[in-house]
């Protein structure tokens, strides 16, 4: 193209045939993305004459009450998921990181399991054990969001476990050793010197447990009662049976706010840490 | 060095297992209020593992630490009235170097205005003055240990323990924190324990060194005993380079002593030696103790250290290898017998390295206080 | 330097402190349910709202009839060629990060990346609002077969008949389409994993010995990538196996995917121990395909 100094051998990127491969990926997997955000301003009801420039489906998106209930309901499961998801999987890997105990490899092996089981067999199980508990679906808000919430803390706590589990492998004991030499009890060895170290893991954890649950269907499609709608449900719904240029402002808005997050978490962490906490 | 009567850390009878490895095998010693004590010996040999128990970090399998009177045995490390400089200086990479400093006297709930003051006095004193709001991320190793000591220094602990402080500056550096430290120790006046491998380190800093071999003491001595009067094989080979050959113990009496070595020659002592007659023996000789005679130097030379009878502390050989060092030159010359001993020559004059050369044949001697009689 | 691992017997306290919160939360809400599940593969419906374990394997059995088995065998079929497909097209992508200038490594990672953190259902939705018989796919294609009828009649043959919109929905093309669309970012990061830790100088090395660059890829790249294949291969395979939206909204009716037979089985048959007993034999499969791919992996890093 515009090669002012010959391709290396190794310099594969600078191909042409490299590019063009890269850049019709790149165009697959956001196109359909695009093509949404694009049309979720079009006044029509149909996706495909762009007719005019229009915010009313934005508006109407926001005036429909349940598509906002649900969008609340959404990210009231997801920040409490990813608080406790934090809380249950640092102490996790803290506990794998730093002691010996019997079974360990089994509790080890066992605390991966929610991440390799499929997603509909947790569903299933969840679905299975709420109903078997009688857990109760007429309370108030937001404990009616207890049973997703609790399905949702156990599949993201184990990815906030391998998260900080990875930050701590890097941690110098003898920093620890030298907070309790110098004075400190446990606990504030504990806060005064691990707990900085492993603050940015938690932070891509917090990210990582948030954007898992906000992102969840097929585990809050099972374990949803007929009373509570959450935002895939309602978005699922409305997909199957009646294609509104709504859903394109709605998932407009969730794709802003996963982006905005995410970029958060890069000025946090730096574009390097994201991709490597995956 | 001023040095205190007390012991102020008593180590008796310690062992420690790690399943079935022995780590230290029953040590007992006392290290005195004052002094400069160094523990020296190789990887793996136990010394590291001593140090952090009489830190708190690991407990004894058996026997018992002392600090100052008080029974460490109940006592973690956190109440312990010593303070260790950890071998990475484990400086807190989040806090700035006055708030690492300040660490422990905060915990204690020392006042703002006190711990301003003392943090401000121990930076001074490591030289650190003006680093207040430096970062670790800022700062040379040098300076991080520097950050470490003061830290450490900052809590006025009656013993300040070292784990291999030098090991990881520099040549020079090395060199100038060996001066900086004993003279820190001189000015502060508290003991210091200090773990380390490397015998220059040792032998420049120490009051008293302790040799540890695989979890044992090989010998507690100053450090020109442990150069000159070597306890045993092990400290005579570990600390600086020596000669050593085996040999039978043919005479022994309180003002001379001789012994026979196939592979030396007969060596005879102007002192006695405490061990059976016939007994199996090995002689310690230093290289830089041994004269290796010029041409045509050798009758004057050997009229001079008449020493001895006739045929002992003498030697003939060929010169095999040769380094020059710009002091010193080695020579490692084969002897009759084939074994190979290692002479150290200084260059006294300019051209003195050009007094022998490879396949040369050389004759020396060494006078009769020169070996040491090992007897293990 | 980091300290060996301490024993919790000597420090109960703290052990306590870091251990009862996920071991509780662990064994009350994923192994109790799971158990309950399993429990549940061997009962029986008895009554409207309750269950009979009565330790039967009927349901086992009914799992494995050639109805259930078939689905089984074509979802595996289904996940294989999505994973197939991202692998092709996963490569090269992952090549290309691996060798760009490392100012833009971490970009053309998140661009990767970016997608899979969308909204898994959003994403579909899209993908599906291109595909439809309006969609902007079947115009790109119509577009394309009028260029191609216009050629044609340059060159003085006759016309092609009139373009009829493609069927892109509703049957496995979209569903294997989906698929991969999902789980493309999946695949591209253990190959570039593996391949970033590749030692340049040994494709240098074949290139050098006379070796052409497509020779090299095979002869040394693919071998040594292998173990970072193999990872990606299971990132995609496995969940594309329990796939359920995907195959739900693209698919057609013979498109069932065996996610798709579990939840008719909770939502609407009613059976949920054969439900359970579907979901179990869904997870040994899982857990047969994790082992084979440990076993090759020891398997490689013995051949080292």
């Amino acid at each position: 193209m515009f090669n002012r100094t010959a391709i290396a051998p190794l310099e594969y990127t600078r191909k042409l045939w490299m590019r063009s491969w890269v850049g019709l990926t790149m165009l697959f997997l956001y196109a359909p993305l695009v093509v949404l955000m694009i049309f979720s301003f079009n006044d029509s009801k149909r996706n495909v004459m762009w007719k005019g420039f229009t915010l009313k489906y934005y508006e109407k998106a926001l005036n429909n009450d349940s598509l906002v209930e649900a969008m609340v309901n959404s990210l009231t499961i997801a920040f409490l998921a990813t608080i406790i998801s934090l809380v249950i999987g640092a102490l996790a890997a803290v506990m794998l990181w730093r002691f010996r105990f019997p079974f360990k490899g089994l509790v080890e092996g066992t605390m991966s399991l929610p991440i390799i089981v499929p997603e509909i067999c947790l569903g299933v199980a969840f679905l299975i054990f709420f109903a078997k508990l009688d857990w109760p679906t007429d309370l108030a808000w937001p404990l009616n969001l207890s049973a997703i919430t609790i399905a949702h803390i156990t599949f993201c706590f184990p990815f906030v476990a391998m998260v900080v589990r990875a930050r701590l492998a890097s941690f110098n004991r003898e920093e620890e050793e030298a907070a309790k030499d110098l004075g400190a009890t446990e606990w504030q060895a504990f806060r005064d010197v691990l707990l900085p170290h492993i603050k940015p893991s938690l932070v891509a954890g917090a990210l990582l447990a948030f954007t898992l649950s906000l992102d969840d269907f097929v585990i809050t499609f099972f374990t949803s009662g007929p009373d509570t709608i959450t935002f895939p449900v309602k978005v699922y719904s409305m997909v199957r049976f009646s294609v509104t240029p709504e859903v394109n402002a709605a998932s407009t808005i969730l794709i802003i706010l996963t982006v905005a997050l995410t970029f958060i978490a890069l000025k946090y962490q730096g574009v390097k840490g994201i991709a490597e906490t995956h | 060095m001023t040095e205190g009567k007390q012991p102020i850390i008593e180590i008796r009878n310690v062992s420690k297992r790690f399943g079935k490895v022995t780590a230290v095998d029953n040590i007992s010693l006392d290290i005195r209020a004052g002094e400069f004590f160094v523990l020296l010996g190789p990887s793996g040999c136990g010394k590291t593992t001593l140090l952090r128990m009489i830190a708190g970090f690991e407990m004894p399998t058996e026997g018992q630490i002392i600090i100052d009177g008080q029974d460490m045995s109940l006592v973690p490390p956190n109440k312990r009235p010593v303070n260790m400089v950890f071998q990475s200086y484990a400086v807190f990479p989040h806090m700035n170097v006055t708030d690492n400093v300040g660490y422990g006297l905060r915990i204690s709930g020392i006042s703002k205005a006190e711990t301003r003051d003392r943090v401000a006095e121990a930076l001074e004193l490591v030289k650190l003055g003006g680093f207040e709001d430096r970062m670790p991320d800022q700062m040379s190793g040098g300076q991080r240990q520097r950050v470490a000591l003061a830290r450490s220094l900052v809590m006025r602990p009656k013993v300040l323990l070292l784990d291999e402080p030098l090991s990881a500056l520099d040549a020079k550096l090395r060199a100038q924190m060996q001066f900086e430290l004993a003279d820190l120790q001189d000015k502060v006046g508290i003991t210091f324990v200090t773990v380390t491998h490397d015998q220059d380190e040792a032998l420049s800093m120490a009051s008293r060194v302790a040799v540890i071999n695989k979890g044992e003491v090989a010998q507690l001595a100053p450090p020109s005993d442990l150069y000159e009067y070597p306890a045993n094989r092990f400290v005579a080979d570990f600390v600086g380079s020596v000669n050593i050959f085996e040999g039978t113990l043919t005479l022994d009496e309180p003002d001379k002593a001789a012994v026979d070595c196939p592979g030396l020659g007969k060596i005879y002592l102007n002192h006695g030696v405490t061990g059976p007659h016939g007994a199996n023996v090995w002689i310690a000789l230093r290289p830089e103790k041994i004269y290796l005679h010029v041409p045509g130097e050798g009758k004057a030379v050997r009229a001079a250290a008449q020493d001895a009878p006739d045929g002992h502390n003498l030697a003939r050989g060929t010169i095999k290898g040769m380094s020059y060092l710009g002091d010193v030159t080695l020579y490692d010359i084969q002897l009759e017998g084939g074994h190979i001993i290692r002479v150290s020559r200084p260059n006294l004059s300019r051209h003195d390295q050009e007094d022998f050369t490879w396949d040369d044949k050389v004759s020396m001697h060494w006078r009769a206080d020169s070996p040491v009689v090992l007897l293990s | 330097m980091s300290g060996a691992l301490q024993d919790w017997k000597s420090q109960k306290k703290p052990f306590a402190a870091v251990a009862t919160a996920p071991v509780f939360w662990l064994g009350l809400f994923f192994i109790a349910p799971m158990t309950i599940v399993w429990l549940y593969s061997f009962g029986q419906n008895a009554g409207p709202a309750d269950i009979n374990i009565s330790g039967t394997l009927d349901n086992y059995k009914r799992a494995t009839e050639w109805l259930y088995l078939s689905i089984f065998l074509k979802s595996f079929a289904v996940a294989a060629l999505t994973t197939l497909i991202c692998l092709i097209i996963g490569f090269p992508v992952a090549m290309a990060i691996t060798f760009a200038a490392p100012k833009w490594r971490p970009w053309l990672l998140l661009g990767i990346m970016l997608p899979f953190w969308t909204n898994l259902l959003i994403r579909t939705y899209a993908l599906m609002a291109l595909m439809g018989t309006n969609g902007y796919m079947n115009k790109g294609l119509g577009g394309l077969w009028e260029g191609a009828s216009w050629l044609r009649t340059l060159v003085g043959m006759q016309p092609l008949e009139a373009w009829t919109p493609v069927q892109l929905l509703y049957n496995n093309f979209a569903v294997v389409l989906g698929l991969v669309y999902v789980h493309l970012p999946f695949m591209v990061l253990p190959l570039y994993s593996a391949l970033d830790r590749l030692d340049k100088s040994l494709v240098e090395a074949s290139l050098d010995l006379g070796a052409g660059h497509f020779k090299t890829f095979m002869k040394i790249v693919v071998p040594l990538a292998a173990p970072g294949i193999f990872a990606g291969v299971m990132i995609t395979l496995v969940p594309a196996l329990g796939a359920y939206l995907t195959p739900d909204l693209m698919g057609g009716t013979d498109s069932q995917m065996i996610a798709n037979v579990i939840e008719r089985q909770f939502k609407r048959a009613n059976d949920w121990p054969f439900g359970a007993a579907l979901s179990f034999l869904l997870i040994y499969a899982m857990f047969i395909l994790i082992a084979l791919q440990s076993m090759r992996a020891n398997k490689v890093k013995e051949a080292r």
